[in-house]
């Protein structure tokens, strides 16, 4: 094909997909999606911190996390200004049902499930599943590929490799820290492998770097298995619920580490959206339209590696919601990652609240593993909406 | 396994233990009419003199104002309140307390190395005990920080005395100290008293401790094992230490034959899963052997031998005897050993436990 005939169409298939874009989000509606995900977050929320082994009744659990946050906020210069002037404003709450309703004695026991347990578990729960959600999105973006989640770039296996290490050798240098450290920077530097493997005069290649990974993945997964063969049998038992993940002993003081690098890391990401657009149309066009290809995918490689790093370093690897809450958006809202990346963090952080409700309610007061749950539901749910799709549709959007 | 710890593999066998009961017990409800009758130490609940504090073995300084709701982590901790004739405070405990049935009746709070907290502050504990195999330590943390007392004891896995010391910790933080310490003096009697009724014996069999679940799991105990220490104690020589195994090996016939044992020591369940003695000689290189040649095997009820609670020194005592027939003296506990396991339907003999027969 001679050189303008190939612009010219190249030039129409952007059009096309332009337009084509265009056409899915005028489909939904405005901001529709955001508030009903948002909604079902707050359920998805609300019903984690009112649900437990220990009953708290929802009139207990405002009580008590409102003391906690005056007694936390009390720190801060002008909040007893703030609360004065609140309280000339007249009386709080206002009407007498509510000051009854919220009249009402708390126990020990249920300040502790609420305020150093239940609350450090939601949160982490929220914060991990949208981390991982964008992060399925923005490789699957990247890659172009509808199965790539955070497992091709080598930072679960890395992670994997780097808490079977703490556990096995028995390492505890970092006391309670060892183990999520051991995880958080075997998963980088295993990506980072991944990454200057596939490098090469200085540009990647998707082909080389996505068989990279895979192969990189395989090696890891023998070293694990090298491992294991010198584990006890308890040792495996805990390196099974690791690979399997929990949220169950999350403490305050890893939330704000986690929320910082998933914050950031989910606006850097959705920064990178309207890239990760044209992107979709190939490498080349996107570069013709000012894409700095190159750079977006090292920033969001790295990105992504940091944010699931992170994520599984506390929690254990917990599986699937990488991989199929994207999916979720887009049958829904359309392949737009302007839309696609804030949803699939939302519908991450509530879908994986589901599921730890229901892995520690089910055997109550014992607990199943997440990563159980997430693919015990995820999985067959996800396949029913691949056929219903398929009949519909004719196939894969 | 060159790198594992004497501290994780020393309960290795017990571990295995509870897990197979507790897999035969859900399965066959007969097994606790077939479970010996538990003796706790006296019939009288003794009276705890609280508020006690005490130092446990993360240094941190633990208040312990109230026994009256007890939550134990491990099974060995279990047995021990049990026996010091607090097991009516407890409210709860984990899977592998399987000794008193009283301690196996009780809810559970899921099994010592994966504790969940909520799970735990449920039963409204006053306090919580276990020992430094109870986890993950994030739990343990999340009790502490919802003001729950939480003591856990120091153990000393490299010796055959630790239970003691142990047993010492829980009657300190419990507030029955006196009942803590006598207890503690009595298993270290009974220790000391089996140790030189061995050192009285003729001989120093070799004996190959083998850990057997099935055809699946079948592996030889090295040093750093809670075996290895039962073993020596009881005037032994671990054959397979001597034959340079650290921690559990799976069982080949090399390995049989480099450990030359002269007695095979089994757990009852482990002997059961495969058949009885029958099934244990037919597992590649055990008739090979001169314990197989003479069908020296020696079988112990699982957390009898290996619970490392309060009535290890009347296990060490019973070994003592069943390795050296040449002493005399009658078993205390004549219930807990025998290799007569199969025919009858013991626990780990129903279909579930046993996937060799």
């Amino acid at each position: 094909m001679s050189l303008p005939g190939r612009i010219r169409t190249t030039i129409a298939r952007i059009r096309y997909s332009a337009a084509s874009i265009g056409r899915r989000i005028s489909v939904g509606a405005g901001h529709a999606p955001y508030a009903l995900l948002l909604a079902l977050l707050v359920a998805a929320f609300l019903l984690n911190v009112g649900i437990g082994a220990v009953s708290v009744a929802p009139n207990q659990v405002i009580v008590i996390i409102a003391r906690h946050l005056d007694a936390h906020l009390q720190a801060l210069p002008g909040w007893e200004a703030v609360v004065d002037a609140g309280s000339r404003l007249g009386t709080f709450p206002p009407g007498a049902w509510m000051r009854d309703w919220l009249a009402v004695d708390v126990t020990r026991q249920q300040d502790a499930v609420i305020w150093t347990i239940r609350l450090p578990r939601v949160l982490m729960g929220a914060v991990a599943g949208a981390g991982l959600a964008v992060s399925g999105a923005a490789l699957q973006g990247i890659f172009r590929n509808p199965l790539a989640d955070p497992g091709l770039i080598g930072v679960s296996s890395g992670a994997a490799l780097g808490a079977v290490t703490a556990i096995v050798l028995n390492v505890t240098v970092l006391g309670i820290w060892t183990l999520p450290v051991f995880a958080f920077v075997a998963g980088l530097l295993v990506t980072s492998l991944v990454y200057l493997i596939a490098r090469h005069d200085g540009r990647t290649e998707v082909v080389t770097l996505l068989l990279a990974g895979v192969a990189i993945s395989a090696v890891i997964g023998a070293g694990v298995g090298l491992l294991i063969t010198r584990a006890t049998d308890q040792q495996i038992r805990t390196v099974t619920f690791w690979t399997m993940g929990s949220l169950g002993g999350t403490l305050w003081n890893q939330i704000w580490i986690v929320a910082l690098v998933t914050a950031v890391g989910i606006a850097l990401v959705i920064r990178s959206g309207q890239a990760l657009n044209l992107l979709v149309l190939g490498e080349r066009e996107a570069r013709h339209l000012g894409v700095h290809v190159e750079r977006t995918r090292t920033l969001l490689m790295f990105t992504t590696a940091a944010m699931t790093g992170v994520s599984v370093a506390f929690t254990g690897a917990i599986g699937f919601v990488g991989l199929v809450v994207p999916h979720l958006v887009r049958l829904w809202l359309g392949p737009d990652h302007r839309r696609l990346l804030p949803c699939a963090a939302l519908m991450g952080a509530s879908l994986l609240l589901i599921a730890d409700l229901v892995s520690r309610t089910i055997v109550q007061p014992l607990e199943l593993p997440i990563g159980v749950v997430t693919s015990l539901i995820g999985g067959p749910f996800f396949l029913w909406l691949l056929i219903r799709t398929r009949r519909q549709q004719g196939g894969w959007a | 396994m060159t790198s594992t710890s004497p501290f994780v593999t020393r309960r290795l066998g017990a571990f295995l233990a509870a897990l197979a009961l507790i897999a035969s017990m859900a399965f066959s409800p007969v097994v606790s009419a077939q479970t010996p009758v538990a003796s706790p130490v006296s019939g009288e609940a003794p009276t705890p003199t609280l508020p006690v504090t005490v130092t446990d073995s993360s240094g941190a300084e633990v208040t312990v104002t109230d026994v009256s709701r007890i939550v134990t982590l491990n099974g060995d901790i279990t047995e021990t309140v049990f026996a010091l004739g607090l097991g009516g405070n407890v409210v709860a405990d984990d899977v592998s307390a399987l000794y008193p049935p009283e301690a196996a009746a009780l809810p559970k709070i899921g099994y010592q190395r994966e504790l969940n907290a909520e799970g735990i502050l449920s039963f409204e504990p006053t306090v919580v005990i276990g020992d430094e195999e109870a986890g993950p330590p994030e739990v343990i943390q999340q009790l502490r920080d919802a003001g729950i007392p939480v003591v856990i004891v120091s153990s000393d896995t490299t010796s055959i005395y630790g239970p003691v010391d142990e047993i010492r910790q829980v009657g300190q933080a419990l507030g029955i100290p006196a009942e803590g310490d006598a207890l503690a003096t009595t298993l270290e009697t009974q220790l000391q008293e089996a140790e030189a009724l061995a050192a009285t014996a003729s001989s120093k069999p070799r004996v190959a401790f083998l850990y057997i679940r099935g055809q699946g799991t079948q592996m030889i105990a090295g040093s750093g094992t809670s075996a290895d220490l039962v073993i020596a104690a009881a005037g032994g020589i671990n054959a397979g230490a001597d034959s340079g195994i650290q921690g559990y090996a799976p069982i080949t016939p090399e390995a049989l034959v480099a450990a030359a044992p002269d007695v095979i020591l089994v757990m009852q369940a482990g002997l059961a899963s495969v058949g009885g003695v029958e099934g244990l000689l037919a597992i590649p290189g055990v008739s090979q052997t001169p314990a197989g040649e003479s069908g020296n095997v020696v079988a112990f009820e699982d957390l009898y031998l290996l619970g490392f609670g309060p009535r290890l020194g009347e296990a060490v005592h019973d070994l003592t005897l069943a390795l050296h027939p040449d002493l005399d003296g009658a078993p205390i506990n004549p219930q807990w050993q025998g290799t007569d396991v199969a025919v009858e339907a013991s626990p780990a003999a129903s279909p579930s436990a046993s996937p060799a027969s």
